[in-house]
C-alpha cells in the first residue's frame, strides 16, 4: 500500500477522527451505544455504508450533472443503507431488532454525507473508498470506547457477559442509570475530545472572538 | 465536456438511470432476502410464546431447538367479544389464518379493531383488535396444559408486547415475556430481566378460580400473596403499566370471556 493510500485511511481515526474533530455523527453516537453488541453492529453498518457510497460516488463524479449532485448522493447512500437494513434483517435479526430505527438513519448521518461532498466529489474511487473505511473506523474507534464504557458501568456487563454483578443480580455493583441515559454519551465524548486535543494541540480552534473580561473592576455599582 | 454533463437531457439520463439501476438493486434485494425475514420473525415470535410459557430458557436452549418444541402449541384465533375459538368456517369467512394473522396489522384496520372510549382504555392502547391468536397446548381429556395469550399496555415510553402464559385452570400464571418495549434501559426496561420475571409463574390472576375480578398487582416494595409482584425500583410508571396491562387484557375487554367460555369450564 503506497504512503498516500496509508494517510488516507489512518488520518480520520485520530488526527482527523469524524466524531471528535469535525464533530459529525453524534447523534447515533448517543443513540445506539448503551450495549457494545449494539454499537460493533452499528460500527460495521455504517463503515460499509460510508465506503460504499464514497466509491460509487466518486465513480459517478464526472458524469453528475451539478443541479441534482445532492439528489443524486442522497439515492446512492439511501439505497446502501435500505440494502444494510435488509441484509441485517435476514442475518442479524436480533440486533437489527434493538438497532430498530438508527439503521435508517445512517441515511441522514452528516458523516456519510460530509465525506461524500468533501471527499468522494475530487477524488479518485479508491482513495475515496479508503477515506470511507478510514472515517468508518474513526467513528468505530469513538464509539466502541463510548460503548464500553455505557455498558461496562451501566449494566455491569460486556458484549453480554457479566463483568461487574450487579446488585438486581444478586452481586455488589450498583450500575450508574446516568449511563443508559444519552447523556452520559455527551460527557465521555467531551472527555474524549478533551484528551484527544491535550495530545494533539493542533485541533484546538481558535476562538472566534477575543474573550472580554465581563465585569468592570472599577466604578461598577 | 464539463458543459455536456449539465445539460438537461444528460441530467434527465442519469436521474433515470441511477434509479432504474437503485430500484432494481433493492427490490432484488428484498425478494431475495424476504423468506429469511419472515423465518426470523417467525422463529422469533416462537421463542417468545415459549420464552412466557417456560419452556425456553435462552442460556440453556438455541434458536435451533425453537421449532421442534413449537410443535407441541396449537395456534387458533379468538372472537374476543364472544369469548369463544373461531371455527375453521368462520375464520375462512374473515380470511385469517392462525399462522399469518397478525394482531399489530389488524389494531390499525378498522375491519379488524375499535377505538376504545378514553375511560374504558386502561391499558392505553386506543385500538383494540376483535381477533386474537391464542396458543395453547392441549391437553388429552379435552382440556389444555398451558394457554399463552398476547398482551398490550403503554408503559412510560411507549406499548410494550408480549406474552402471558397461564396454566390449563386460566387463572395461575406460567410466565410473562416481553418481545418489544420501549422502557428506559436498566430501569423500566428491567421487565425483560429474567430475574425479575421469575416472580410471575405461580402468581394467580383472579381472587379466586371462579371470580372475574383480577386481583393480580405489581406493588412496591416486595408484593405479597399469590396475586402481587414486586414492581421495578425507579420505573413506577412502567409498573403500573404492566398492571393495567394485565387488568386490561384479563378482563371483560380482553380474554376474560375466552377464559370463562372455553378455559375454565
Amino acid at each position: 500500500m503506497s504512503e498516500m493510500s496509508k494517510t488516507i485511511l489512518i488520518k480520520p481515526i485520530f488526527k482527523e477522527n469524524p466524531i471528535a474533530l469535525q464533530i459529525l455523527g453524534v447523534c447515533s453516537a448517543l443513540a445506539v451505544t448503551t450495549s457494545l453488541q449494539v454499537t460493533l453492529v452499528m460500527c460495521v453498518a455504517l463503515t460499509t455504508v460510508v465506503a460504499f457510497s464514497n466509491l460509487f460516488i466518486s465513480m459517478l463524479r464526472n458524469n453528475m450533472p451539478g443541479s441534482i449532485r445532492i439528489i443524486i448522493q442522497m439515492t446512492v447512500i439511501a439505497s446502501l443503507v435500505i440494502l444494510v437494513d435488509q441484509v441485517l434483517k435476514a442475518f442479524a435479526y436480533e440486533t437489527s431488532k434493538q438497532l430498530s430505527v438508527f439503521v435508517g438513519l445512517i441515511i441522514t448521518n452528516c458523516i456519510v454525507m460530509g465525506r461524500a461532498e468533501a471527499f468522494a466529489m475530487k477524488n479518485p474511487p479508491i482513495p475515496s473508498f479508503l477515506d470511507g473505511i478510514g472515517n468508518g473506523l474513526g467513528y468505530s474507534l469513538v464509539l466502541i470506547v463510548v460503548g464500553t464504557l455505557r455498558e461496562l458501568f451501566g449494566s455491569g456487563s460486556l458484549l453480554g457477559f457479566t463483568i461487574l454483578p450487579t446488585v438486581a443480580n444478586g452481586g455488589w455493583y450498583q450500575p450508574n442509570g446516568l449511563m443508559l441515559l444519552a447523556p452520559s454519551a455527551f460527557f465521555i465524548i467531551g472527555f474524549f475530545i478533551w484528551i484527544l486535543r491535550e495530545r494533539n494541540a493542533e485541533q484546538i480552534e481558535k476562538n472566534d472572538y477575543p474573550m472580554s473580561a465581563h465585569t468592570a473592576e472599577k466604578g461598577a455599582h | 465536456m464539463s458543459s455536456n454533463v449539465n445539460s438537461v437531457a444528460n441530467t434527465l439520463k442519469v436521474a433515470l438511470l441511477l434509479c432504474a439501476v437503485c430500484s432494481v438493486v433493492i427490490s432484488g434485494a428484498a425478494v431475495l432476502l424476504k423468506p429469511m425475514q419472515t423465518e426470523n420473525q417467525i422463529l422469533d415470535r416462537n421463542r417468545n410464546i415459549l420464552v412466557a410459557a417456560g419452556l425456553f430458557d435462552p442460556a440453556v436452549n438455541t434458536n435451533a431447538e425453537v421449532q421442534s418444541m413449537f410443535e407441541r402449541f396449537n395456534a387458533r384465533i379468538v372472537d374476543l367479544d364472544s369469548g369463544t375459538f373461531l371455527s375453521d368456517e368462520e375464520a375462512q369467512r374473515l380470511g385469517l389464518n392462525p399462522q399469518t394473522y397478525s394482531e399489530s396489522a389488524a389494531r390499525n384496520d378498522p375491519a379488524f379493531s375499535d377505538a376504545l372510549p378514553g375511560e374504558q382504555d386502561t391499558a392505553k392502547i386506543r385500538r383494540r383488535v376483535r381477533y386474537a391468536t391464542v396458543y395453547t397446548i392441549d391437553n388429552a381429556d379435552g382440556g389444555f396444559e398451558s394457554v399463552v395469550l398476547p398482551v398490550s399496555g403503554y408503559g412510560l415510553w411507549g406499548i410494550m408486547y408480549g406474552y402471558l402464559a397461564l396454566e390449563g385452570d386460566g387463572n395461575t400464571i406460567l410466565g410473562i415475556g416481553f418481545y418489544d418495549h420501549k422502557e428506559t434501559p436498566g430501569l423500566g426496561g428491567e421487565i425483560s430481566n429474567p430475574r425479575w420475571q421469575a416472580q410471575w409463574p405461580g402468581k394467580e390472576i383472579y381472587t379466586d378460580a371462579d371470580s372475574d375480578e383480577v386481583a393480580f398487582a405489581v406493588v412496591k416494595g416486595g408484593g405479597q400473596g399469590p396475586h402481587q409482584v414486586d414492581a421495578l425500583s425507579g420505573a413506577t410508571l412502567t409498573s403500573r403499566g404492566v398492571e393495567n396491562m394485565i387488568a386490561f387484557w384479563l378482563g371483560e375487554r380482553g380474554f376474560g370471556r375466552f377464559l370463562n367460555n372455553e378455559v375454565k369450564g
